[in-house]
C-alpha cells in the first residue's frame, strides 16, 4: 500500500510531531512497507479467532474504591514550566 | 414540505464514586485547585492506571437498570487529542467494547402516551480537566481535580423526534442515575451534561439528513430550546435551496441560539487503539448478579404501583416518582396519615411542593418532617380540623413550631363542632345583622353565603362549615 507525502504529513500532524522537509520521503517508504507487512497479514484467515486486546491473557485486577492519595499540589507544580495560584499555566488556549 | 427531525443524546453522567477511575485521588467538588490531582490524573512518566471497582458496579448497575446487555468483556482504548487539560494526550475511553449495550428506557410524555427510546450503548471513561482563562493575564490556567473522575457516557438511538420527546429523555435518565444512587445528578456542578445529534429530514424519507452536534446543554429547559432553534435553522437553509453542514454547535441560552464552535483544523480522527495500560475486563455471573441484588424499585415500577397501590393518576404518580427521595417521603406521609392516600398526594403535590419550590429548597432539605405532615392529615380526616384550617397549620410546621397537635394546641385551632356552640354564634350573627336577614327572607337566597361568612370569620374559621350550613339553614327558617 502507498502512502502519499500529505497521508504521512497528516499522520504526523495528528501526533503533533514535526518532520523535517527532508525526512518525509523516508517516512513515506518506511510507513508504506510497514502498511504492505499489515496487509499481508490480512490474507490469513481469522474468523472465530477474538481479536486480542492485550498480549497478557490475564482480566483487569480492580482497586477498592478508596481515597489512598494525598494532597502533593507544590511538588508537582514545581515540575510545571510555569504555576500561579494553585493552576498549571499554559499559553491561552479558548475553544 | 413537511419535515420531521431525527435527535439522539449523549449524556456524560459522572459516577458517584469517592476515588477516580483509575487512581486514588478524591473526585470531592469545590475543592482548592490542582489538590486532588495525583502523578496518575497528571499522566507523569511511569504510573499505571488501575480501575475502581464501584465505577465498574455502578455502570453496570445502569446496564442492568435499562435491560441491556452487560459485556462479559469490555477493553479500554485511548481516545487521541491535544488540549491542555488533558495531560495524558489522551482520554482512556471505550471504543469497540463498551460494557453495556442495546438497553431501552420508556418515557411516559405529558400526552399520555408512552415512548420506548433505545439505548446504544453506555460506556465508561475519564473526565478531563478545567482550563480557566481568566484571571492568568494573557495565559490560560489548567485545574486537574477533575481529571480522572469517572463518566459513563450513555448513547441513544436516534429515536427522538421533537425537543419535548429529547428532554424528557434526559429528565428519564437523571432520575434514574438518581434512583440507582450512581450519580448525585447536580446539573450546575456539570455532574450531568447532555450534546444532542439533531437532523432534519421530509416526513416519510427514510435516509437521515445532515446532522449537527449541540454541545453541553446542562439544562433541561435549555435542551429543548437549543434542539428546537436548531431544528427551525436547518429547516429554513433547506427550504432555502441549501446544504446542512456536519458541525459542532453551542448554544448561547442568553441569546436563544446556537453558533458554530471554532471549526476544528481537521476532521476528527482520534486514532483509537487498546490501551495497553489496562487488561480487558472481565466479568462474571456472580458479579453482575451482585449488583443485580443491589438493584431498588426502579422509577418506571414505582410509578405503575402507585397507580395501582394508591389509586393515584399517572400524572400524580409520574411527578412523585420523579425523584426517589419525593416518593419515599410520600409514602412516609402517607403512612403517618394511616393510608390516606389520595389526601397525601394532594398536600404533597400542592402545599409541599409549593413551599418548595418557593423556598428553591429540594426535597432532601425539606424542613417538614414526612410524620409531621401524615400527623396533620389524621387531624383533617377526624375533624380535629377543617382543611383550611390544616393550611394555617401546615405553614406553622413548616416553620419549625412543632407538630401538627402541638400547633393546633398552642394556636388554639381545634375546629368547633359542638352544635350547641355553633348554634349560639349563629344566633349572635343574624342578631347583628338584621337588615339583611330581613332581605334574605325576603327572598334574597345569595345571602346565605354571606352569614357564613359572617360566622367563619367569627369563629376564625374553626367551624365546622357542614354543621355551620346545617344549623345556619335551620335558623334562617327561623
Amino acid at each position: 500500500m502507498n502512502l502519499d507525502r500529505s497521508s504521512v504529513e497528516r499522520i504526523a500532524h495528528l501526533a503533533r510531531l514535526a518532520l523535517a522537509e527532508e525526512d518525509v520521503p523516508r517516512y513515506v517508504r518506511d510507513l508504506s512497507r510497514i502498511l504492505d507487512l499489515v496487509e499481508r497479514m490480512g490474507a490469513v484467515d481469522t474468523r472465530g479467532v477474538e481479536p486480542m486486546a492485550h498480549p497478557l491473557d490475564i482480566p483487569q485486577r480492580l482497586r477498592p474504591d478508596e481515597v489512598t492519595e494525598e494532597d502533593r499540589r507544590e511538588e508537582l507544580l514545581g515540575l510545571a514550566p510555569q504555576a500561579e495560584a494553585g493552576h498549571f499555566l499554559v499559553p491561552k488556549v479558548i475553544d | 414540505m413537511e419535515w420531521e427531525a431525527v435527535i439522539g443524546l449523549e449524556i456524560h453522567v459522572q459516577l458517584a464514586t469517592r476515588s477516580k477511575v483509575f487512581s486514588g485521588a478524591s473526585t470531592r467538588y469545590g475543592a482548592p485547585p490542582n489538590t486532588q490531582a495525583c502523578a496518575i490524573d497528571l499522566g507523569l512518566p511511569g504510573v499505571l492506571p488501575v480501575l475502581n471497582e464501584e465505577a465498574v458496579r455502578m455502570a453496570v448497575k445502569f446496564g442492568l437498570a435499562i435491560e441491556a446487555e452487560i459485556a462479559r468483556r469490555s477493553v479500554f482504548a485511548r481516545k487521541h487529542y491535544f488540549y491542555p487539560d488533558l495531560p495524558k494526550g489522551y482520554q482512556i475511553s471505550q471504543y469497540e467494547l463498551p460494557i453495556v449495550r442495546h438497553g431501552h428506557v420508556t418515557l411516559h410524555l405529558e400526552d399520555g402516551t408512552a415512548k420506548r427510546v433505545g439505548i446504544t450503548r453506555a460506556h465508561l471513561e475519564e473526565d478531563a480537566g478545567k482550563s480557566v482563562h481568566e484571571g492568568f493575564g494573557g495565559l490560560t490556567g489548567i485545574d486537574l481535580n477533575r481529571a480522572g473522575t469517572p463518566l459513563l457516557e450513555i448513547v441513544s438511538e436516534p429515536d427522538l423526534r421533537t425537543p419535548q420527546e429529547a428532554a424528557a429523555y434526559m429528565r428519564k435518565i437523571h432520575t434514574l442515575v438518581r434512583y440507582l444512587g450512581i450519580c448525585d445528578g447536580n446539573l450546575q456542578e456539570g455532574n450531568f451534561r447532555c450534546d444532542a445529534n439533531v437532523s432534519v429530514r421530509p416526513v416519510g424519507q427514510e435516509a437521515f439528513g445532515t446532522r449537527t452536534e449541540i454541545k453541553n446543554v446542562n439544562s433541561f429547559r435549555f435542551i429543548e430550546k437549543a434542539i428546537a432553534y436548531e431544528i427551525e435553522r436547518q429547516i429554513d437553509i433547506l427550504e432555502a435551496g441549501g446544504r446542512v453542514v456536519q458541525e459542532t454547535r453551542l448554544y448561547d441560552a442568553a441569546k436563544g441560539e446556537t453558533r458554530p464552535m471554532r471549526s476544528k483544523e481537521e476532521a476528527e480522527d482520534y486514532r483509537y487503539f487498546p490501551d495497553p495500560d489496562l487488561l480487558p475486563l472481565v466479568l462474571d455471573e456472580a458479579f453482575i448478579e451482585g449488583v443485580r441484588a443491589t438493584l431498588p424499585e426502579l422509577p418506571d415500577a414505582k410509578r405503575a404501583r402507585f397507580m395501582e397501590q394508591y389509586g393515584l393518576s399517572a400524572y400524580e404518580a409520574g411527578i412523585l416518582t420523579g425523584e426517589r427521595a419525593l416518593a419515599d417521603y410520600y409514602e412516609q406521609v402517607v403512612e403517618a396519615a394511616g393510608g390516606e392516600a389520595k389526601l397525601a398526594a394532594n398536600w404533597v403535590l400542592s402545599e409541599l411542593l409549593g413551599a418548595l419550590n418557593k423556598e428553591g429548597l429540594d426535597i432532601e432539605r425539606c424542613p417538614l418532617p414526612a410524620g409531621h405532615l401524615g400527623g396533620m392529615l389524621r387531624r383533617i380526616q377526624d375533624g380535629t380540623i377543617s382543611g383550611k384550617i390544616a393550611k394555617e397549620v401546615f405553614e406553622a410546621m413548616w416553620r419549625g413550631e412543632g407538630d401538627a397537635d402541638a400547633v393546633i394546641e398552642a394556636k388554639g385551632l381545634r375546629q368547633i363542632t359542638d352544635p350547641e356552640a355553633i348554634g349560639r354564634i349563629v344566633d349572635q350573627v343574624l342578631a347583628q345583622h338584621p337588615q339583611q336577614l330581613e332581605q334574605y327572607r325576603a327572598g334574597k337566597d345569595k345571602l346565605f353565603g354571606f352569614f357564613v361568612g359572617q360566622v367563619m370569620k367569627a369563629t376564625r374559621g374553626r367551624a365546622n362549615p357542614q354543621q355551620v350550613n346545617e344549623i345556619l339553614r335551620r335558623k334562617l327558617q327561623g
